[in-house]
């Protein structure tokens, strides 16, 4: 087996001097001059040794120096070292194309130690090329491709190197949405999907059925959604893969993070922004179908924000549906979903309940805030 | 003499592991375990053929394909197969949350093995069936006065079949209204039984699915707006699974009624209110109980399970077909109900845990019911404790609150600090001789573990239980491998539980496993 590790020296720089992230060589700067030491290597080596415990045999892959290799060296294991040469300290760039390299090895499974920014980077590099697990080594860290913490990275790997009780699906990379962010609003926006390797949840008795495998129940709520399409009807369909398998169904493609439009019979348009759904909707009825995105339970303002106010005004609150697995809410812990649409009147219509389409003729209804 | 030296805690165990092959390879051909004695020829000759008295069409051809074997070798077989079990009997069994897994009364097993009701036949004439026909309709009564409904049904063969049964009288119901295709929607909450939504699914309803408020009470709000002219009817467990009491039961109820739905009442679990609240009394126009759980009769996969469905007076003519009736003279079975859903399985229900579940009862008396209840209850809130005093564990939701019969408790924590799963301390348990059991999916409280420990065990099994859980909490944050590798001690292991969704992939009987294995 071959793994590869790719560490973002830098990541987490910013944390623990309170600094709201590492992303800019000015904060990174900032962060040493007040006395940060780097902490990601160190959670690299702690994956690591969880990993080594388990004895298995495997090779592994890093770039030079603090990208990995001094992390692979520490826990007394010989790299092969990726030949890209990182620039010191390292950049963005310098993850991308070490996650470009592990993509010619190939290998089986890539670890990366960072934040939400790294993940960003892998992303871009590969997409969902191969099995990625993030170790949390960044201070920003929203997006779902990162195991709780190091050591549970490493037991992830290992159950995954011996080909146990894990398996693979498309996890969201949420980041900070920088254009908002320089409008001075924070808040996250969805990048895309890595493939991450999870936890199969083994049940001990049968009292309780194995559930369905993750892609079954959601071609179940994408069963029920296309069963209630209406002939004449325009449809806006935001990011995520939940919505995703709408398209499918319907035999169309989707843009993983674009907001896109169909109606029962044909794509009327992919990726559009608000000017021109606005302008796709005319005095058409539509309806808009969202997923919640980013792990906060948003389902307006994140990640689809061309379904602006003016789009949710057009169309009316009773012709919104929600989608969701049935995890996606539990994660909440009872926290509502969210919307943050930018204009409070709209926000504050769109609160109360709403029915979730979990499942085919399956809906939960699930409180909605502002 | 030495005294002994006391035992540790937790107790040491080890299960026997015989790698016992099925009874159908130990086949020996010719090997027998009753050797009849030939008979005599006075006999022979005053009897003639037995065989040609038996209809043509009921004469084997071939011979039955039964395993050969001499008797000891049956009895070896069965023991080795029981020493690797994990049963009722044998454990403090309070890890089955939701499952009210008390204990059986043996006699109760000796009534229903009586060959007074062994050697009846559903088809004999009512007439010679009078007891155990009195016995069902004093049941009925009993469970009426429990409940405070006006008439029950004990065919359905298990908790589930009673809830199915619910869910077909509600069709029935507003389809005599004329209003079943218009009422499409049942409305259900998530920790209630689960059988609720999927009995409701199967019967071709939209499940709408209530999540808890903040505090962990099913959402008033929520119900609020769910409910519609769609709704078909409100089925929900109170007190719900996390053992928490629903203090706004009246409200839902009054929600569903009044846009003409039928409210209906998960009893699976009513060991925690038996005689001290009443389905009726809130509101409710259906409800059904499990035999097999609160009256004690052994649960479905250790035994014949067997469930009861409750109704009001304007609902009972909907009851399946036949009910037990009673005049001056005799007890009868009546089939002339036009309205009725129809028969829910074959004959009448599961005589012998009936007469089990009569017996119990009677044992019992109203005060000892109320008993029950309150020792249930107090049992729970003693564990409640206990376990609270572990590191890592918590009872998510209502705060500071008592539960009633049951609490879903979370390792969250400790998996967060650990990296151990609940699943994990389960495989973990059954190295201690215990079983533990987690919660339905999805799992709403993180890391769940359900515990219920009914009113059948002492102080000190539930010390011990706790001593379990406590000893492994603390090898999580120790030794977190041992728990990972678990067990060590159990016949039970870590298997992929997914085939057993895959019909071609499992076989319950040796010609169908003969079938399949390829």
């Amino acid at each position: 087996m071959r793994l590869g590790l790719i560490v973002n020296p830098i990541a987490g720089i910013g944390g623990r001097v309170g600094l709201k992230g590492s992303d800019s060589q000015e904060t990174q700067q900032t962060a040493l001059a007040l006395g940060a030491e780097p902490q990601a290597n160190l959670r690299a080596g702690s994956a690591l040794e969880t990993l080594l415990r388990h004895e298995i045999a495997f090779e592994i892959y890093t770039p030079p120096g603090l990208m990995g290799e001094t992390a692979a060296r520490q826990c007394g294991m010989t790299p092969h070292v990726v030949a890209t040469t990182p620039a010191d300290p390292s950049t963005a760039e310098d993850t991308r194309r070490a996650a470009q390299s592990m993509l010619e090895i190939p290998i089986d499974l890539l670890l990366f130690a960072g934040g939400d920014g790294t993940a960003r980077d892998i992303y871009t590099a590969i997409g969902t090329k191969l099995p990625v697990l993030g170790i949390p080594a960044g201070v920003k860290i929203h997006s779902a491709a990162f195991a709780i913490n190091p050591r549970s990275a490493g037991e992830i790997a290992a159950a995954y190197l011996r080909g146990e009780r894990v398996a693979c699906g498309e996890s969201e990379v949420v980041d900070l949405d920088e254009e908002a962010y320089r409008k001075g609003c924070v808040t996250t926006r969805l990048y895309g999907y890595l493939n991450v390797p999870h936890w199969l949840h083994l049940v001990q008795n049968r009292k309780a059925p194995t559930p369905a495998s993750e892609s079954v129940r959601v071609q179940a709520i994408a069963d029920d959604v296309v069963e209630n399409m209406l002939p004449e009807w325009r449809y806006v369909i935001g990011p995520g893969t939940t919505t995703r398998a709408i398209a499918s169904q319907l035999g169309f493609p989707k843009t993983l993070v674009g907001v896109d439009v169909y109606n029962r019979e044909k794509v009327i348009a992919l990726d559009v922004g608000e000017a021109r759904l606005l302008e796709l909707l005319g005095n058409q009825p539509a309806k808009i179908i969202v997923t919640p995105v980013g792990g906060q339970g948003f389902i307006f303002g994140r990640g689809n924000q061309p379904i602006s106010p003016k789009v949710i005004q057009k169309v009316g609150r009773e012709n919104i549906i929600v989608i969701s697995l049935p995890e996606k809410l539990n994660a909440l812990q009872g926290e509502p979903l969210l919307v943050d649409t930018g204009d409070p009147a709209v926000d504050e219509s769109l609160t109360g309940y709403f029915p979730i389409v979990t499942g085919y003729r399956e809906k939960v209804v699930y409180r909605v805030a502002s | 003499m030495k005294p002994v030296a006391p035992k540790p805690t937790p107790r040491r165990f080890h299960q026997a592991s015989w790698d016992e092959p099925v009874i159908f390879e130990l086949s020996q051909p010719g090997a027998r375990g009753v050797l009849l004695p030939q008979v005599e020829s006075g006999i022979e000759q005053e009897v003639g053929d037995v065989s040609s008295t038996l209809p043509e069409a009921l004469r084997r051809k071939t011979l039955p394909a039964l395993p050969e074997m001499s008797q000891v070798h049956v009895l070896r077989h069965y023991d080795r197969l029981s020493q690797e079990n994990l049963g009722v009997d044998l454990n403090i069994d309070v890890g089955q949350g939701t499952c009210t897994m008390k204990y059986s009364p043996k006699v109760n097993d000796q009534l229903a093995r009586s060959h007074k009701l062994a050697d009846l036949h559903p088809l004999q004439d009512e007439s010679t069936v009078q007891g155990i026909l009195e016995v069902m309709w004093r049941l009925e009564q009993f469970l009426k006065e429990i409940s405070g409904m006006d008439r029950f049904s004990l065919q359905p063969g298990a908790g589930s079949a009673a809830i199915y049964t619910n869910m077909a009288m509600v069709r029935a119901y507003h389809t005599s209204r004329g209003e079943a295709g218009q009422r499409d929607q049942v409305i259900t909450t998530i920790f209630s039984h689960p059988s609720n939504a999927a009995c409701a699914k199967v019967g071709g309803y939209e499940i709408l699915t209530i999540y808890p408020d903040p505090d962990g009470y099913p959402d008033l709000a929520a119900l609020q707006a769910a409910v519609s002219e769609r709704t078909a009817a409100l089925f929900i467990t109170n007190p719900e699974d996390t053992g928490i009491f629903n203090p706004s039961i009246e409200q839902f109820v009054a929600a569903v009624h009044a846009v003409g739905g039928l409210c209906v009442y998960d009893q699976a679990n009513a060991n925690g209110i038996l005689g001290i609240t009443r389905a009726r009394d809130a509101g409710f126009d259906m409800c059904h109980f499990n035999l097999h759980k609160t009256f004690s009769t052994p649960h479905g996969c250790g035994g014949p399970a067997a469930g009861a469905c409750g109704v009001t007076s304007s609902l009972a003519q909907f009851l399946p077909v036949p009910t037990v009736e009673h005049d001056e003279q005799k007890y009868y079975l009546d089939y002339n109900r036009p309205h009725s859903i129809g028969k829910i399985r074959p004959w009448f229900g599961v005589a012998q845990n009936i007469l089990k579940a009569y017996a119990w009862i009677m044992s019992l008396g109203a005060k000892g019911l109320r008993e029950v209840a309150e020792i249930a209850v107090l049992n729970n809130n003693y564990l409640l404790k206990k376990v609270l005093e572990i590191h890592g564990a918590s009872a998510p939701y209502a705060k500071g609150k008592r539960r009633i019969e049951q609490v879903r408790y979370s390792w969250e924590q400790l998996s967060r600090e650990t990296g151990v799963h609940s699943e994990e301390i389960g495989y973990r348990a059954a190295d201690f001789g215990t079983h533990y059991w987690t919660s339905h999916h999805p799992y709403v409280v993180p890391e769940p573990m359900t515990l219920e420990p009914t009113e059948s065990y002492s102080r000190a099994d539930l010390d011990e239980y706790a001593a379990i859980l406590k000893h492994i909490a603390e090898e999580a944050y120790h030794s977190p491998e041992t728990i990972h590798t678990a067990p060590h001690n159990s016949t039970v292991h870590r298997i992929n539980p997914e085939p057993f969704d895959n019909p071609q992939e499992w076989a319950i009987t040796w010609r169908a496993y003969k079938r399949k294995a390829k």
